[in-house]
């Protein structure tokens, strides 16, 4: 990146503490629709810090995949699970929320001197810049070749799974005995609901 | 000196991560908690590919791992939590008694 130094730290400054307020609305909010809309600006505002970090490769893989893709799967799940339910309320259950703030502060705390007690070794060979996408194609066609045809194996296999773990299970309770052959993946049939009685059950 | 602060900034975004995976009751908050956690990890090995080998860039190489990763789990996770509501009509954590005897 050719920005000034400057530059670089308002910018992190920006990008960093637009993230973990967003971060904490993603936890803290009641509403799960806010929820979901705060973590795409998570998800764009880590892009930012990558673009900070000269990957540009990888900031625009964030953007496509967790924004277009992760985010809108996750709005979908809520758009399919819409159940406004109050949960009932769990006894004692603020200890368990000050113990778990306790121990994620403490490991926080551990992790920042951590960082702060080392001493990097910082390298100073020619940065990649530009041509960091080669780079990376090259790193995946030699030397990462196998993670990277075994990741897509991976996505097959979780494309197969959702689909197989998400349709409606089909029960063969009236089914006749010579129908068998046909492969096909029989779902139970839907029970039609009307337009516009969604508003009682939900 | 930035890269202190990128670790940091990860270490904070981490710890967020596991504080609403712990303390949430709802399951697609529990998978959002998740890809937090999931992104402080990338945010991490970014920051140490280009300050302390910014030559030959593995850590962006492990970064889309992880990213591709996140996207698997993402699906499978939402199915699990869709057959799991059509079954228990519930998204509250603390009802999921399946594995528990």
């Amino acid at each position: 990146m050719n920005l000034a130094e400057g530059v670089q730290i308002v910018s992190l400054g920006i990008l960093g503490v637009l993230m973990l307020a967003s971060a904490l609305g993603v936890v803290l909010l009641s509403n799960i629709v806010y929820s979901a809309f705060l973590l795409a600006m998570v998800f764009a505002s880590i892009s930012g810090l990558y673009v900070l970090l000269n990957a540009g490769f990888v900031a625009a893989a964030q953007i496509l995949v967790y924004v277009g893709a992760v985010n809108i799967l996750i709005l979908f799940g809520i758009m399919l699970v819409n159940k406004r339910e109050d949960f009932k309320p769990v006894s004692n259950a603020w200890i368990g929320k000050i113990a778990t703030a306790a121990v994620c502060a403490g490991l926080f705390t551990l992790l920042s001197s951590m960082v702060l007690a080392t001493s990097w070794q910082l390298s100073t060979a020619a940065p990649a810049g530009e041509a960091a996408i080669e780079v990376i194609g090259q790193h995946f066609f030699s030397d990462f070749l196998l993670p990277f045809e075994l990741a897509s194996v991976l996505l097959l296999m979780a494309l197969v799974g959702a689909i197989i773990l998400a349709r409606r299970e089909y029960v063969p309770d009236d089914e006749p005995a010579d129908q068998q052959k046909v492969l096909t993946l029989r779902e139970r049939p839907r029970e039609l609901v009307a337009a516009g009685s969604d508003t009682q059950e939900s | 000196m930035q890269l202190e602060y990128f670790l940091i900034l990860a270490a904070a975004l981490f710890c967020i991560g596991i504080y609403g995976l712990v303390s949430s009751r709802n399951v697609i908050r529990v998978l959002m908690s998740i890809e937090l956690m999931l992104n402080a990890v990338n945010l991490n090995l970014m920051a140490f590919s280009n300050y302390l080998d910014p030559a030959e860039i593995k850590g962006q190489v492990f970064a889309v791992f992880v990213i591709t990763i996140a996207a698997a789990e993402a699906a499978v996770g939402l199915a699990i939590v869709l057959s799991i509501y059509r079954n228990r009509d519930t998204v509250d954590m603390e009802q999921f008694n399946l594995l528990k005897w």
